[in-house]
């Protein structure tokens, strides 16, 4: 059973420890940020970050930069246009969000089409929109680590003003809050959190690790810390098993090419939510 | 209440004009602690503005908003008209009030005991200890009013101002709500500012009234103020005031524009 849970070689595998440290930073930082982007009705927003991601990720491949240099440009420039664009009515900050993200996907394309007609990288589109987590360096998972644990600790050192300006804005700026000054930062929380996300599950599916886990621990509880709790728990769940699949997926097909990281995870994401909201059914049905 | 008390705010000549329109006009009162005051006016006057400058938010054009304590503008408890707060948002009612007060330290099991107790004695104090441990987003309109006020007393304001919380609540609750608010500005000698397009369910409690206009206000007791006179003069056209089973009507003669009438009073004397 174990042996054909675990492949041979799994635990030694360097490629293997390197994604399962940069996912679980990751799913941490997602956890905190997630919690917040569904307080403030942001999902879409996230899911608009992720397509600037992408348009800077296919920009990096295509001038032979690092994936994730693109990914963070890409988002904070995103994220710097939507709270420029309108953040004050849901309905214009939709509009501007999705402008945004078609001219980032049209970006995309070109970039990618380049990349891939004009040098040998024909591999870029699958790296770039579902993710390489198993050829990140060492270096980089330092870093990604390192980020990740800075930026959620400085969300939580602002978590109180943030919660109440997410929930109520009013009561925020009357109590003399920095209301605008909080929503730059969380949004560029958010960028960093999507860019970082890019390289585990690919800038595509980045939200689901953004928004999944959290929607899941928000129909599981109702305190918030346990909320963030359990979003960091679901996530280091659903991105090591999406590792350690995607590892065996190896050894499953005769081809001896496994299948995408970034698959594994969001099926469990997915598969976390629907339980959870089963969950959530029966309890209030009690 | 003498009025040797010095007041929590005091507005002074203030005007607004956005571009050509003047908002606000010469606008003058004082709120007290332990006073509460209705500033009443029909949809589109100037309520919202008014609150938006009382509460720094809005720079006035002229005039002046002097608070008593300098450092207080920004500690003013603030309860907002229509909030919407989606159902499974992960924030129980005795979260939010806690997110009134400073994080206790959290090595301390005592300042961590204190803190919970705190946040029980003004959940129980505004009679939302019932729904407590409910998703704030799952509340009704009137449970909802009970935790922002309660959210908005335990920072221990001088000043509780309230926009419009008796729209969209059922007659038992606006009774349960003022009573409450009543309640609280003598308990604890708080300055109450609730914000109203109706006066009626306000006049039991008023101690001052602010009837806002066309941008001009008039402030007082009910009874300096809730008078054809003075009415009339702020409408700039003849107004009588009707008393009728305990309740005011306030009516325009047919000819006159009764845009600006408070729109209760006008459906009071069609009815």
């Amino acid at each position: 059973m174990m042996k054909w849970l675990f492949e041979p070689g799994l635990v030694a595998s360097s490629p293997v420890a390197h994604a399962i440290f940069a996912g679980a930073a990751v799913a941490l930082l997602s956890a905190v940020t997630g919690f917040f982007v569904l307080l403030r009705r942001q999902a879409f927003a996230g899911h608009a970050l992720t397509d600037v991601a992408t348009t800077g990720g296919a920009a990096a491949s295509l001038w032979s930069l690092t994936p994730l240099l693109g990914f963070v440009v890409g988002a904070v420039t995103g994220a710097s246009a939507l709270s420029v664009a309108g953040d004050e009515r849901v309905r214009e900050r939709d509009v501007a969000t999705g402008v945004i993200l078609g001219i980032a996907t049209g970006c995309s394309a070109l970039f990618l089409y380049l990349t891939s007609t004009s040098t040998a990288n024909t591999g870029v589109a699958q790296q770039v929109l579902f993710g390489s987590v198993f050829d990140v360096s060492t270096s980089t998972v330092a870093l990604v680590v390192l980020i990740s644990l800075a930026l959620v600790t400085l969300t939580l050192a602002v978590a109180r003003p943030l919660m109440v300006t997410s929930l109520v804005p009013a009561i925020a700026a009357a109590r003399g809050e920095r209301t605008r000054l909080l929503g730059w930062f969380f949004m560029l929380v958010m960028a960093a959190t999507v860019a970082l996300s890019a390289l585990i599950t690919g800038a595509v599916l980045s939200t689901a690790l953004l928004v999944g886990p959290a929607a899941s621990a928000q129909r599981l509880t109702a305190r918030p810390p346990r909320a963030i709790a359990l979003a960091a728990l679901l996530g280091l769940f659903a991105t090591t098993l999406g590792v350690i699949l995607a590892y065996d997926s190896f050894y499953w097909r005769s081809s001896g090419t496994g299948l995408p990281v970034s698959f594994f995870i969001v099926i469990i994401i997915v598969a976390q939510y629907a339980v959870a909201g089963r969950m959530h059914r029966i309890r209030r049905s009690n | 209440m003498s009025d040797t008390v010095t007041p929590v705010l005091e507005l002074r000549h203030v005007t607004l004009t956005f571009g050509e329109r003047r908002v606000l006009d010469d606008v003058s009162f004082e709120l007290r602690p332990g006073e509460f005051t209705g500033l009443i006016g029909s949809n589109g006057v100037g309520k919202t503005t008014l609150l938006r400058v009382l509460l720094g938010l809005q720079r006035p054009s002229s005039g002046e908003v002097h608070y008593a304590d300098p450092a207080q503008n920004g500690s003013i408890g603030y309860v907002p008209q229509r909030i919407v707060i989606d159902a499974d948002v992960p924030v129980r009612a005795r979260d939010f009030v806690a997110l009134g007060l400073p994080l206790p330290r959290w090595w301390s099991q005592r300042a961590r005991r204190a803190h919970r107790d705190l946040v029980t004695e003004y959940l129980e104090a505004v009679g939302a200890a019932p729904f407590a441990d409910q998703r704030i987003g799952e509340l009704s309109g009137g449970e909802l009013q009970r935790v922002l006020i309660a959210h908005a007393l335990i920072s221990r304001p001088a000043l509780l101002v309230l926009d419009e919380p008796l729209s969209n609540l059922d007659p038992h609750s606006v009774q349960e709500i003022v009573q409450l608010l009543r309640r609280v500005a003598k308990d604890r000698s708080i300055a109450v500012l609730i914000t109203a397009h109706e006066m009626n369910a306000l006049l039991p409690v008023m101690d001052r009234v602010i009837y806002l206009t066309q941008g001009r206000a008039a402030s007082g007791t009910t009874d300096e103020v809730i008078r054809a006179d003075v009415l009339s003069a702020l409408y700039g056209h003849h107004v009588d005031v009707l008393r009728l089973h305990g309740r005011v009507l306030v009516v325009a003669e047919p000819s006159a524009d009764t845009d600006q009438l408070p729109s209760h009073e006008t459906l009071d004397l069609d009815a």
